[in-house]
């Protein structure tokens, strides 16, 4: 192919304007979102796209006060905590049990695990309610738990047992010969090798499950285990014509993971394309 | 299983040889099992039977075969709202689909040239898919507000007045666009899956095309493209998946019945209105069993796809 220097300018110069114009319509619409949240209502409708005249943190103070953020923002950090610490605990060893070792009922639960990965467990949700219900754990927050636990265990079993199924077999004998047991095997030598896996498959899961507003609004009635989205959303509802609240609450409740995404948005990148591209 | 260290004795009855082979493997399995087996199998399995029987609020009562069903497709209202539900669910998926296979695909190739500036990009790109999608959906119902909604402030101070519309509240331009806001939120997501799959390429296969004399058209049309069928199939059945699920946004922007006029509705707004009653109309009782249909429904439609999906990713799989 024949490109002189000019052309082949000009050819950078248009893919640089082009996906310059695609962030302006990714950033912007966020950018505005913030500097809004500054912003008396008075002043959104007067200068919707001028500076903020102060950057007054008053606004976020009464929605911090008056949506009890405080609160979602524990229970959403317990939620999604919880939820990681018991989606490893159970994940971790069936990975390793189906990358490592070969037994009668193995390919049984291989399929077993396999066809979870391709059903979202919201058709579930009328059983799933009712075994919440007669649990007794309506309105609480082990209900999350031990749904979000269940439904990211099918995918985060596969990612792991592809990282188990990678370490050298020599790694085992030799613990075998110093005298570990199977599950010091597994605890001591081949859980420390697998920690990357471990975090892909803590931050494949945790972005929704953090954002989740379904279930939430299924499963929790009283404001004692409201989430972030769940009591944004009824907080929203309630004022929407103050859009000075509004905008306040939307940057509050995305602030958290924003801060995560950027102070480490290559890991994050990393880590969600390597669950879906091995996925 | 590897065979018993030499020294335990073979007398040992038969059944605790067993087990002290086996142990281990139920205190790997067995915590996944009850967790995944109670709290996802167990549901998705029963709901199906859910649907065949008759229901009074949350109590069932005598089994009814296919009637659900029946109601579902033929009577009205639901008959109308499940068609419409579906169209609009297909729709859904159509659009999004066409924008992450042209522009998703496209931005992802150019990305993957690396130059000066492009983590920037890239970074940019994929800020929305962090965002819940009740904020997206709030801050957009805000941005598209005709009276004081930035996009028609900005479309007046520029003249454009007359093109101002109440887009989410007249029945051609509402399903559109949140359709479009839902892709702003979601198309960093197969954007990024697209560039890792084309970085994952050999350098050395588009220096092959280009010594053959392959334009930049062509090293794309015979190379790059056939190499990421495996990514985009699997993209796109979890685009199925996620677009046949479809529920926040609607519900967080146009209400539980999806307003104008059920305009926006989709299965999953009506599965959840049928199931535990619609706030909008003062409150109608739930209807587990009709629910539970359309739910079985929703089932089967993404277990067809996403099944032919699959044998389709896993036969345009290409080793190299």
């Amino acid at each position: 192919m024949v490109s002189s220097p000019t052309s082949r300018l000009l050819t950078r110069v248009i893919i640089y304007g082009f996906l310059f114009v695609l962030a302006v319509v990714f950033l912007y619409p966020v950018v505005l979102m913030v500097l809004t949240a500054f912003k008396p209502t008075p002043e959104i409708f007067r200068s919707p796209f001028g500076l903020p005249e102060s950057w007054s943190l008053d606004t976020f103070a009464t929605v911090w006060q008056r949506a009890k953020f405080g609160l979602y923002l524990r229970n959403s950090l317990l939620i999604t905590g919880g939820s990681a610490l018991l989606l490893l605990v159970t994940a971790a060893p069936a990975a390793y049990a189906l990358a490592r070792y070969t037994f009668k009922l193995k390919p049984v639960l291989f399929l077993f695990f396999l066809a979870g990965i391709m059903i979202p467990i919201r058709l579930g949700i009328l059983p799933l309610y009712l075994l919440m219900r007669d649990l007794g754990l309506l309105d609480t927050p082990f209900s999350l738990i031990f749904t979000y636990a269940a439904s990211g265990l099918p995918m985060s079993v596969f990612l792991l047992s592809v990282f188990f199924r990678n370490l050298p077999r020599e790694l085992e004998d030799a613990a075998r010969i110093d005298g570990c047991n199977e599950l010091q095997i597994f605890y001591r030598i081949m859980l420390p090798l697998v920690r990357p896996g471990l975090a892909t498959v803590v931050i494949v899961n945790v972005v929704p499950w953090w954002n989740d507003f379904f279930f939430p609004l299924l499963f929790i009635q009283s404001d004692t285990w409201k989430t972030i989205p769940l009591g944004m959303q009824i907080f929203f509802g309630q004022h929407l014509v103050n859009w000075s609240l509004v905008f306040s609450g939307m940057v509050l409740a995305s602030l958290p993971l924003l801060i995560i995404y950027l102070i480490m948005s290559r890991q994050f990148i990393a880590g969600l394309t390597a669950g879906a591209v091995k996925g | 299983m590897r065979d018993a260290p030499a020294g335990i004795p073979s007398q040992r009855r038969p059944l605790a040889r067993w087990w002290s082979r086996h142990w281990h493997l139920f205190v790997f399995l067995t915590p996944a099992v009850v967790v995944y087996g109670m709290f996802m199998a167990y549901p998705l399995l029963s709901s199906l039977s859910y649907s065949v029987y008759e229901w009074d609020g949350f109590l069932r009562r005598g089994f009814t075969g296919l009637s659900n069903f029946v109601t579902v497709l033929t009577r009205w209202p639901y008959n109308e709202r499940f068609w419409g539900a579906l169209t609009h669910n297909t729709w859904f998926f159509v659009l999004t689909f066409a924008i992450q296979t042209t522009l998703g695909l496209f931005v992802a190739v150019l990305l993957a040239k690396k130059w000066r500036g492009f983590a920037f990009f890239q970074a940019a790109y994929f800020l929305p898919y962090t965002l819940s999608l009740v904020v997206v959906g709030f801050l957009w119902l805000m941005l598209l507000n005709p009276t004081w909604g930035m996009i028609a402030q900005g479309l007046r101070g520029l003249g454009l007045g007359e093109w101002v519309q109440p887009w989410l509240g007249q029945r051609a331009t509402a399903l559109t666009t949140v359709i479009l806001v839902n892709a702003w939120g979601w198309l960093g997501f197969p954007m990024l899956v697209y560039l890792a799959a084309v970085q994952a390429i050999p350098q050395e296969f588009h220096e092959a095309a280009f010594v053959d004399g392959a334009t930049p058209w062509q090293d794309f049309r015979f190379v790059t493209f056939p190499l990421l069928l495996p990514s985009i199939a699997m993209v796109t059945i979890l685009t199925f998946i996620w677009n046949f699920n479809a529920f926040e946004l609607v519900f967080v922007m146009q209400g539980a019945s999806g307003s104008p006029n059920y305009a926006t509705d989709l299965l999953a707004t009506f599965f959840y209105r049928t199931a535990f009653g619609d706030p909008t109309t003062g409150g109608e009782p739930g209807q587990i069993g009709i629910a539970s249909a359309i739910g079985v429904m929703m089932l089967l439609i993404i277990g067809f796809v996403s099944a032919f999906g699959v044998r389709f990713m896993q036969r345009s799989q290409t080793e190299y």
